[in-house]
């Protein structure tokens, strides 16, 4: 992967609260996502996964350290900015797919656009090629109800990713759908990473975190494991940076 | 299950030649368990011993004799489909006796242990998730090809003759059993960190203790040359409980 990273955590540590009741969520994390790269966070409850999804999404700010999406930082940006770069750049998937049930799916995929200022009209139309690139068109006139777990779920990734969004957060996506429709909606998640979109995935599922191009291991808030294939020495020795 | 069984399942299809036994047999369990021809001949030869199998008739221009099922050998295949396979006799996993013996070893970092394994399952699994979506994108048309890691290069030989055939089902079949048998290899080595953590010293949870110990005193498997320094935290402290760590994994995650 020859590319500049997309995503770049350094030496990430996020404590909540002060004193003796300080918790340290996040301890020195370091963690880089190419475009085109899917990465999946694994690890035990309270190992600081979904703090490390918070972190990069900008949703949560550390305490110490730095986090750069396609070379902004993060960390010096003010709350307006802050929230615009958030709505213009990366989008997020949530387990209960989060989708307005009185909205069908373009206009659910078209809702971020038109939150920026975009104009309806445009908004639908880019909404609409979304859902057809990624062969979701016939779903585009159905509301939530009339769709299956799955099939939100993978309305839910086209609003992640509608526009210029380049990079897609998901916790546990796949935790409300069963075994089978989960694999369905990772296989939408990867084709967009292969598209060249950076991908974040939180998950408790091995079986799911191994669609990943890589497995960060965290436990107790720490990196203790990162594994995955790679293809450049160069790359192994930035994933030795992000283990240390 | 037997290679008995197995033969007799696909003659119980029509005649069939040993080598074709063998191959079929190989190609609809996706490689997972090779035969060799010596293997299908001692087999059919018990098997027409028994009664089960016989031959169909003279040996062809080629020498080679087809064979078929015996009724005798119908009601056995049926009783096999019938009874469920035999799991009480736990297979010894090497797995398995490495942690229950690196619990009770003095020198050994067993959490250095566990992450090595789960490091080495995950991409076990990456790989076996690879294969298992190129093969879904040739069901759907879309060919996809890659790089073959070494490890699985033999599944990936019979992954071949699976997209030109109809047997996509059954390879798929396979690929997920060990997708599953991964996975649950992955849930233990969890389950096992975690426990060892647990009985770690309750103050100083595992992570805190790695980055508070730049001696590197409380990592002995990861630095040798600190092996005159006290064990690990977590390699003392499961020792002393050692039967409980063991006799809370019974096998039943792993057999």
């Amino acid at each position: 992967m020859s590319s500049a990273p997309h995503v770049v955590m350094s030496d990430v540590t996020r404590i909540h609260g002060s004193g003796e009741t300080a918790v340290t969520a996040l301890a020195g994390v370091s963690l880089e996502i190419h475009p085109g790269e899917l990465v999946a966070v694994m690890g035990p409850s309270g190992s600081g996964k979904s703090t490390l999804l918070n972190v990069a999404g900008g949703l949560d700010r550390p305490t110490s350290g730095s986090v750069s999406i396609g070379g902004d930082t993060l960390t010096d940006l003010g709350p307006r900015d802050l929230a615009k770069l958030r709505r213009r750049r990366m989008g997020f998937v949530f387990q209960d797919y989060n989708l307005i049930p009185s909205l069908t799916a373009a206009e659910n995929v078209a809702l971020p656009l038109e939150l920026d200022g975009t104009r309806a009209r445009q908004a639908r139309r880019q909404a609409r090629h979304t859902l057809d690139l990624m062969g979701l068109m016939d779903l585009s006139d159905r509301y939530p109800d009339q769709m299956s777990g799955g099939q939100q779920q993978r309305v839910a990734i086209a609003r992640a990713l509608v526009g210029s969004r380049r990079f897609v957060l998901a916790d546990e996506p796949t935790g409300a759908l069963d075994s089978h429709t989960g694999e369905e909606v990772l296989r939408v998640l990867r084709d967009r990473c292969d598209e060249g979109v950076a991908g974040l995935l939180v998950t408790h599922e091995a079986r799911h975190a191994a669609w990943a191009d890589r497995v960060v291991f965290l436990r107790d808030g720490v990196v203790v494991d990162t594994t995955g294939q790679r293809e450049s020495p160069e790359d192994l020795l930035s994933a030795g940076e992000a283990a240390r | 299950m037997s290679v008995r069984s197995g033969l007799m399942a696909l003659l119980a299809e029509g005649e069939k030649y040993g080598a074709q036994l063998r191959s079929e047999f190989e190609a609809r369990t996706g490689g997972t368990w090779p035969l060799n021809v010596g293997q299908v001949y001692t087999t059919l030869d018990r098997l027409v011993r028994d009664g089960l199998v016989e031959s169909a008739g003279e040996p062809d221009a080629e020498g080679r004799i087809a064979y078929r099922l015996t009724p005798a050998g119908h009601a056995e295949l049926g009783a096999w489909w019938g009874t469920p396979v035999d799991r009480t006799s736990t297979p010894r996993d090497e797995l398995t006796i490495k942690l229950a013996l690196a619990v009770t070893a003095p020198d050994v970092d067993v959490q250095r242990v566990v992450q090595t394994q789960r490091t080495a399952t995950l991409r076990h699994l990456h790989d076996l998730t690879r294969l298992k979506r190129e093969s879904l994108g040739r069901a759907e048309g879309a060919v996809e090809e890659g790089h073959r890691p070494d490890h699985i290069a033999h599944l990936d030989a019979v992954a071949e003759p699976r997209a030109a055939g109809d047997n996509g089902l059954a390879w798929l079949l396979v690929l997920e059993n060990l997708v599953f048998a991964a996975e649950a290899e992955v849930r233990w080595l969890d389950h096992v960190e975690t426990m060892l953590a647990r009985r770690a010293v309750p103050a100083a949870s595992s992570g805190d203790r790695a980055r508070a110990d730049p001696t590197g005193a409380g990592a002995t498997g990861a630095t040798g040359a600190t092996g005159a320094g006290p064990a690990s935290d977590i390699t003392s402290t499961a020792s002393r409980h050692q039967p409980a760590v063991v006799s809370s994994n019974p096998g039943g995650d792993h057999s």
